[in-house]
């Protein structure tokens, strides 16, 4: 099966290759170049593309797969070590089909999948505002030419990847199509969401082979030992009880009264979300409060011994920031109490920020650079596990147990991070 | 030979609460400044992150957020007849080192200076004729009212907790009654307050004061500044001054600008950079820049249109003798500014002790307390006291960490069953009230260079040769006697009245508010900065902190210091970058 | 007193540019900073408990003797445990071990004068040296003065009477000063009866619950109104109280 669709889309890039030669002629309109650059904002391009302290999209920035370490190229229009050589059409191959100028298969940590739905008007207005910025020789980069390749080797189908876009199996190319039942904001939002914004490559869990289960649609998933939660219409872990300006406000400034952005949605709401404009904002909520959400298991209540050692730390180590009721401070500490990730049934993300703290995004709307500290050196894995189960089933909140053997596993996984 | 770095349009020396606000000001004015600081770099959760800030070992007896005098350090001696000596560890004051410096573990007093204490000389002279001999006050030659909007701009990026007591010129209930006018009221209303602190405001109108909640920079409520940047809510934790606040809720850098400044494009901060001396160009009148070392022992030139020395008090004024900048001040002859006037604090403090209130002293916070202002500055006649000035008396509750605040009734011995009983029995019940006084300049109180003792860099130490004189101890003894007849009216079983005794000691820990040394004023005979705190040798040298005081008021400094540097940011944006030169005609 | 974390944020950033420092241009080698707040996730500057163990610094005569000198200056009585029995003694041990035996932050550069009072220390000695000279200096003298005896072997009245000396400046010590070292040792001792524990002092919070001290707490909003009440909060330290721990 791998190997007949990756046959037919080799087949279907080249055509689409030599149908490229036919020229078109380039807008470079400042609306055209605004329209492109707020395309590279939602699609985030920079995070990927930059290497910390490095110019930007000029690439170098190791991003990590199962296989080890990918560096991300250069997409600045220089002519040697970026892609100031490809044209249009080779530009619009890679961004619809995930192939280079060659045909070849790019690696699908480059999130094809989603960009696929994005218009030739748009993927062309993407294309011209790369065009403007400064070309950069980067010798750190391996050139787009030739990165992403795929081996041709066997893949080791049966590994979940924990890659953004890693659902190159269940690619289906092909621009979106609005649904005329629902409103043009609706439309937009569901463009911006399924296309460009790629929400689902963290949050719509993956199946055994990678792609994406549609049938789960945004109801959250684990990537890279983060929970990216449920950002579904669920009431309880999703964002069922967050209005369409909470989560304007969320995307816009990196906070709302039930949650920060911190872990790599921190990158997102600086790199990306905080430079739409509120139209878009208020798209993908309209979108997103739509998108039907899945109740998930509240599991069995943790021992009443291990609530009650979790309450004790709670009362004496968190509550100076979380408060007593969980509930908070505004746009500073961010409530526990009704908090969708903190009820997920995947404790990834609540085992790791206890572990290694976390940072809200600043913005330039909530420029305040909060973060919670490290509680690693100071707690033991089953004090951390009491403490995650006290506030996962407090203040109305109710989620499965956490055994002390998955923030051993976490303390693991993240201390591997930093050898690597 | 140090390596020159390209130009800049500003370097800040030090990268305290001064920098940070000349920071913020000048790159929004559009210049590329650079910051040198001698520590690392400091932040809330990963430096004192409410996991571990709460160790009172570690961060006061251990000394470590502070200055390393193994590092830098200063001479002291009483009077010129002594040998000035090394201060081998610190005591007496506890100047920072890192991102933020003193602001990170100050404890949040956040006061204005009285209208009169900016005229101190004249105002003084004209009510009570001529001064006592020796005193060398002098007006500062900026007003109150000139430094109001200052004042307040600092006060809003704090997020200071207080009452207004006097809004322009109308007396308003619950608040000091003595301040200067304000415009408007603070930004936040006063903290909760602690029991002792309640018994002393009540003892203390029983006995005809005026007590009021003393303004703090402890949130009495979660605050957002004009700079978009949020604080949390104080939560009374009892470690403010000598620790970092845990939780967002103490001013400092930290929690109210940097935040903002450190995403521009246009700011650079270098750490771990100690400054050794700034370049001058004297003919042209113009300082070049500044040579600093980094941790590999590398020197490097950073070239600077504008050069702003930003360090703690009396760092400032040794960088300028060690650069050549200036006339030493001479004790003989009088002549000289650079090193005079340097002043200190007086304080003293009356323990009450209770044996049925349970006080519980380790709910508390920095700046969490009441005070009276009857006696400080000129609120009161001086007429045949024999002393100018005065200071406030305030209950604090800041803190119940035990190796330090375990007060016991006089004639407890110091260690034995005796002293354990003394301890367990009074700690929760007892209450202290503090004074906190003004210390006058005097013409034997000064800074210069030490002859014998060197720096690790092998430059002179700084060397302070400072006492009290008369004036301080009647004024101190005035303002404990009255403490002691509010500490009667609290009704205790006893108290115990401290007075502040003989010469002045660097070993127990006093205040950290240094003053004077490169101070201001009209002209460049008296001041080594002019009204605007740019220097009269140099025009595009600027000195900021308590060093440019030209007397210590009563008050702590720390609201002066912001208000002085908002005010001279303001000049030099709006005057100085117009039209660089001299900004007031010698 | 540096968490491990410490090194690896050094790993990760010395030398290298946070954020985008080409804005100005810095040749400088140093660390700099510009762009952002940065922030490291697990990073903490966290403080480093003792390690268990025999002592680092202090002989076996040296610690029979801080033994019996600590549980003078802090008895066990009616009230509770001393500073023998919270462990003062290998608190003692740890801090001489450390930078702060060894004056590593303090000035100790000559040249090397009395001074006034006012002046404050000005011996040549490092606490940890001063420690070992004073207590050398001390047995010497109750040796003589006692035939043979050393401190720890004299009666509590006369171990009192010669911390009283010390105390005083009445006793003259052969290489130490007295006082110096009496200023020392009680401020050390009574660091140990109160710091935290991870320090190996006030062992089970003893220093703390005697007073009523509730430890590493950060949060008394709920308290500040209670005027007068006795709170009876169990303390806590810097790595929990007994309470955390749900195998207990």
């Amino acid at each position: 099966m791998n190997i007949f669709r990756y046959g037919a889309l080799a087949a279907m890039a080249f055509s689409a290759g030599i149908a490229g030669t036919a020229a078109y002629a380039a807008d470079t309109s400042y609306a055209q170049l605004q329209r492109g650059k707020s395309l590279v904002d939602a699609g985030d391009c920079v995070s990927c593309h930059t290497v910390d302290g490095g110019k930007p999209f000029a690439g170098g920035r190791p991003i990590e797969t199962p296989f080890g370490l990918i560096y991300s190229p250069n997409i600045t229009p220089d002519r040697e070590t970026g892609i100031g050589a490809w044209s249009d059409e080779e530009f619009y191959n890679a961004m619809h089909f995930g192939t280079d100028p060659k045909g070849a298969r790019l690696y699908p940590a480059f999130p094809y999948p989603y960009y696929s739905k994005l218009t030739r008007s748009d993927v062309d207005a993407i294309r011209q505002y790369l065009n403007t910025l400064p070309p950069v020789r980067s010798a750190i980069a391996v050139s787009a030419n030739n990165a992403h390749r795929v081996s041709g080797l066997i893949w080791p189908l049966n590994y979940r990847f924990f890659m953004r876009g890693w659902d190159w199996l269940f690619f289906d190319p092909g621009e979106f199509r609005p649904n005329p039942k629902k409103s043009a904001e609706w439309n937009r939002g569901a463009y911006l969401v399924e296309g460009a914004a790629h929400c689902g490559a963290c949050h719509t869990p993956k199946n055994t082979l990678g792609g994406d289960e549609n049938s789960h649609l945004l109801q959250g998933a684990n990537i890279q030992n983060w929970f990216a939660p449920q950002i579904a219409n669920d009431v309880r872990s999703g964002v069922g009880s967050w209005s369409t300006d909470d989560i304007v406000e969320y995307l816009k400034t990196g906070r709302n009264k039930f949650s920060g952005a911190t872990g790599p949605m921190a990158e997102v709401v600086g790199n990306s979300t905080s430079k739409l404009p509120d139209s878009d904002l208020h798209a993908i909520a309209v979108y997103l409060k739509d998108t039907p959400g899945a109740a998930v298991d509240a599991g069995s209540k943790p021992e009443q011994k291990i609530f009650a050692s979790g309450k004790a730390i709670f009362a004496d180590s968190c509550a100076g920031c979380h408060q007593a009721n969980g509930q908070g401070v505004p746009q500073m500490f961010p409530p526990l109490a009704h908090n969708a990730n903190v009820q997920s049934s995947d404790p990834a993300t609540t085992i790791r920020v206890i572990l290694e703290g976390a940072q809200t995004v600043p913005t330039s709307a909530r420029p305040t650079a909060s973060s919670m500290p490290a509680y690693n050196w100071k707690l033991s894995d089953d004090q951390i596990a009491a403490v995650a189960n006290f506030v996962r089933n407090s203040w109305g909140n109710s989620a499965p147990a956490v055994s002390a053997s998955q923030v051993a596993e976490m303390r693991r996984q993240l201390q591997a991070n930093i050898a690597q | 030979m140090a390596r020159k770095l390209p130009a800049v349009d500003v370097v800040l020396v030090g990268f305290g609460w001064t920098a940070a606000i000349l920071g913020q000001e000048l790159t929004d004015a559009g210049l590329n400044v650079v910051a040198l600081e001698r520590g690392g770099w400091r932040d809330t959760s990963t430096d004192f992150g409410v996991t571990f800030a709460q160790d009172e070992l570690r961060y006061y007896w251990r000394r470590a957020l502070f200055e390393e005098p193994a590092r830098e350090t200063l001479t002291f001696r009483n009077d010129q007849s002594q040998t000035a000596l090394p201060m081998r560890h610190l005591g007496s004051f506890l100047p920072a080192t890192g991102v933020g410096g003193a602001g990170i573990h100050w404890n949040g007093q956040n006061w204005r200076f009285l209208p009169s204490d900016f005229v101190a000389k004249s105002h003084n002279t004209q009510r009570y004729g001529s001064l006592p001999d020796g005193m060398t006050i002098q007006d500062w030659g900026v007003t109150y009212e000139e430094l109001e909007p200052y004042y307040d701009r600092f006060e809003y990026i704090c997020g200071i907790s207080g009452k207004a007591g006097n809004l322009n010129g109308k007396i308003q209930a619950g608040g000091n009654p003595f301040e200067g006018p304000r415009k408007r009221e603070y930004p936040n209303p006063p903290m909760e307050m602690a029991y002792a602190p309640t018994l002393f405001a009540q003892a203390a109108t029983e006995t005809g004061h005026v007590p009021f909640p003393c303004p703090s920079a402890n949130m009495s409520r979660a605050y957002t500044n004009p700079l978009g940047v949020t604080l949390g809510p104080c939560t009374y934790c009892g470690f403010c001054e000598k620790f970092g606040c845990g939780n967002y809720s103490k001013s400092s850098p930290q929690t109210t600008i940097l935040p903002v400044l450190m995403r521009k494009k246009n700011f650079e901060l270098r750490t771990e950079c100690e400054v050794l001396s700034v370049k001058h160009d004297m003919a042209a009148k113009r300082a070049t820049g500044v040579i600093y070392v980094d941790t590999q022992g590398e020197e490097w030139e950073q070239p600077a249109e504008i050069v702003v020395l930003c360090a703690f008090a009396q760092h400032n004024p040794w960088l300028m003798m060690l650069s050549g900048i200036g006339q030493r001040y001479n004790p003989q002859t009088g002549e000289g500014t650079l090193g005079k006037n340097y002043a200190y604090q007086i304080v003293s403090s009356v323990d009450v002790f209770f044996d049925d209130k349970i006080m519980n002293p380790f709910v508390g916070a920095g700046a969490l307390g009441i005070g009276v202002d009857e006696y400080n500055g000129d609120n009161f006649d001086h007429a045949g006291l024999g002393f100018i000035g005065g200071g406030y008396l305030a209950c604090w509750q800041t803190n119940g960490r035990p190796i330090e605040t375990h007060p016991v009734p006089k004639g407890t011995p110091k260690w034995g069953a005796k002293w354990k009983q003394a301890v367990a029995k009074n700690y929760l019940t007892t209450a202290t009230i503090a004074t906190h006084g003004a210390v006058m300049s005097h013409r034997g109180n000064y800074l210069d260079l030490d002859p014998t003792y060197h720096d690790v860099h092998g430059r002179p130490l700084l060397r302070l040769t400072f006492d009290y004189t008369d004036n301080e101890h009647k004024m101190s003894d005035y303002l404990t006697d009255r403490a002691a007849e509010i500490a009667k009216a609290m009704k205790p079983r006893e108290f115990h009245a401290k007075k502040r005794e003989g010469h002045y000691s660097i070993v127990p820990y006093q205040t950290t508010h240094n003053t004077g040394g490169a101070i201001m004023g009209t002209d460049p005979k008296s001041s080594v900065v002019n009204r605007y705190l740019q220097t009269w040798d140099l025009h595009n040298l600027f000195v900021m902190g308590s060093c440019v005081f030209p007397q210590n008021p009563g008050y702590n400094p720390t609201g002066t210091v912001g208000a002085l540097t908002y005010w001279a940011a303001d000049a030099i944006k709006n005057k100085y970058l117009k039209n660089p030169g001299a900004l007031v005609q010698a | 007193m540096s968490g491990p974390s410490v090194s690896r944020r050094d790993l990760l950033s010395v030398g290298v540019a946070i954020g985008s420092t080409a804005a100005l241009g810095s040749g400088a080698d140093a660390r700099s900073y510009a762009g952002k707040m940065p922030w490291i996730p697990g990073e903490a500057n966290a403080p480093e408990p003792i390690t268990a163990g025999p002592f680092q610094f202090l002989t076996p005569d040296e610690a029979t003797f801080l033994d019996a000198a600590v549980a003078r200056l802090i008895p066990a009585d009616d009230l509770g445990p001393g500073a023998k029995e919270a462990g003062v003694t290998t608190f003692l041990d740890r801090q001489l071990a450390g930078p702060f035996g060894k004056g590593s932050r303090w000035y100790m550069q000559g040249p090397w004068k009395k001074g006034e009072s006012t002046q404050g220390y000005q011996s040549r000695l490092s606490p940890a040296e001063l420690y070992r000279a004073a207590i050398k200096d001390i047995d010497a003298h109750c040796n003589e003065k006692f035939s043979g005896k050393k401190f720890s072997q004299l009666t509590a009245d006369q171990q009192d009477q010669i911390l009283k000396d010390l105390e005083q400046g009445h006793l003259k010590l052969k290489d130490s000063e007295g006082k110096t070292f009496f200023t020392v040792f009680l401020q050390n001792t009574i660091e140990g009866f109160f710091s935290d524990p991870i320090y190996g002092g006030n062992r089970d919070m003893v220093g703390w619950k005697l007073i009523g001290f509730p430890g590493a707490r950060y949060d008394y909003r709920p308290y500040v109104k209670q005027h007068g009440k006795k709170l009876n909060l169990p303390p806590v330290g810097l790595k929990g109280r007994p309470g955390w721990n749900p195998n207990t």
